[in-house]
């Protein structure tokens, strides 16, 4: 009798996921715009030390990494259980590093060379020997400016 | 009659962007690198002089392969490490004989400043852990910071890192009042090996 009395036949109608893909495909081109792509594989464990002062590395271009660290878990076998350096996709001796460096300053234009950076990601129980070892070459190299990668630790407040 | 054409069905759409999503997040990183910059010094001439630096100029903080600290000849703590440096670094005006040795420079935007002739030295075992070492970098980076931070409230009203942003030119001119004046010696065996 009344304007508003039901039908009773009424299905409720099923929610339009049209605008679903689009939905996705917005997280997506996120995704894509925020990360980079994964370059090397480790071959060696790293956990870096934290700390507070740190600077970021602005252009990745611009950066060679040198790892440190023990082999990981199913390389252990093979390499022992020391510390070892990784450059590119695979283990490294400590006379190799220079050659690494020229190549990848070679890499980089000419104009930005001076902005060459080394980041050093090693492991935080690795020992200071293999890292001076490193650093003695990247002296030798050329290679003075240096980052050691650490995880942001918050500034102890006084 | 028009035959209507029917609507090409969509709803995979969602699953293959999906995929490519799922992709995307299992093949990247997202974390931003960052870290603790240094200079290394140049190689040096094995004939090149050993530079004169007056004793009481220099600050020396060893690491002994246990990861234990001397600083300037005492047991020391990696608690009181940036307390005591940004004391030591500090210039101080008139000439204190515990202290370094102040020289008057002329510095752009500040003027006339006595900038302290202290120098951090800084030596580690070749066993040390490389936690224990950064976590004395830090410390020593952390000392030179508030050195810088104090200097740039008085002369300019912010701190370095703002001012880092926003004026380089005076942000260079505190750098050159307070250097990171911290150098590395090559490290030695001492406290055994490991």
């Amino acid at each position: 009798m009344s304007k508003f009395k039901k039908d009773g036949k009424r299905k409720t109608p099923g929610i339009s996921t049209a605008s679903l893909p689009d939905i996705v495909f917005m997280l997506l081109f996120f995704f894509m715009v925020a990360t980079v792509m994964r370059e090397v594989t480790l071959v060696v464990k790293v956990y870096a030390p934290e700390a507070s002062e740190v600077q970021k590395l602005e252009d990745k271009s611009l950066v060679s990494f040198i790892y440190v660290g023990k082999p990981v878990q199913h390389l252990k076998a093979k390499y022992g259980d020391d510390d070892r350096i990784q450059l590119n996709d695979a283990f490294g001796e400590v006379n190799q590093v220079g050659d690494f460096i020229s190549i990848s300053i070679e890499q980089i234009a000419e104009y930005k060379r001076k902005q060459h950076i080394v980041s050093m990601k090693v492991d935080e129980d690795a020992r200071m020997g293999i890292v001076t070892d490193v650093k003695q070459e990247l002296r030798k190299a050329n290679a003075l400016k240096i980052n050691y990668s650490t995880r942001k630790a918050t500034a102890v407040a006084e | 009659m028009i035959r209507e054409t029917p609507e090409i069905n969509a709803g995979s759409m969602a699953d293959i962007a999906f995929l490519l999503l799922i992709f995307f997040l299992v093949t990247t990183t997202m974390d931003v690198d960052s870290g603790i910059v240094r200079k290394l010094p140049p190689p040096i001439d094995p004939n090149a002089p050993i530079p004169d630096v007056n004793k009481r100029n220099v600050y020396t903080v060893l690491i002994n392969s246990s990861d234990m600290l001397l600083v300037n000849g005492e047991i020391g703590d990696l608690k009181y490490l940036r307390r005591n440096v940004k004391e030591f670094l500090t210039p101080h005006v008139p000439d204190n004989a515990n202290f370094p040795s102040t020289e008057e420079v002329e510095v752009d935007f500040i003027g006339k400043y006595n900038k302290s002739k202290g120098i951090v030295s800084m030596q580690n075992d070749r066993g040390t852990s490389y936690k224990t070492y950064i976590s004395v970098q830090n410390e020593l980076a952390a000392a030179v910071r508030e050195l810088r931070d104090e200097l740039s409230k008085q002369y300019f009203g912010m701190d370095f890192n703002t001012l880092l942003k926003t004026d380089e030119d005076k942000a260079k001119s505190i750098q050159e009042a307070v250097p990171m004046a911290i150098s590395e010696a090559e490290p030695a065996n001492f406290g055994g090996t490991k």
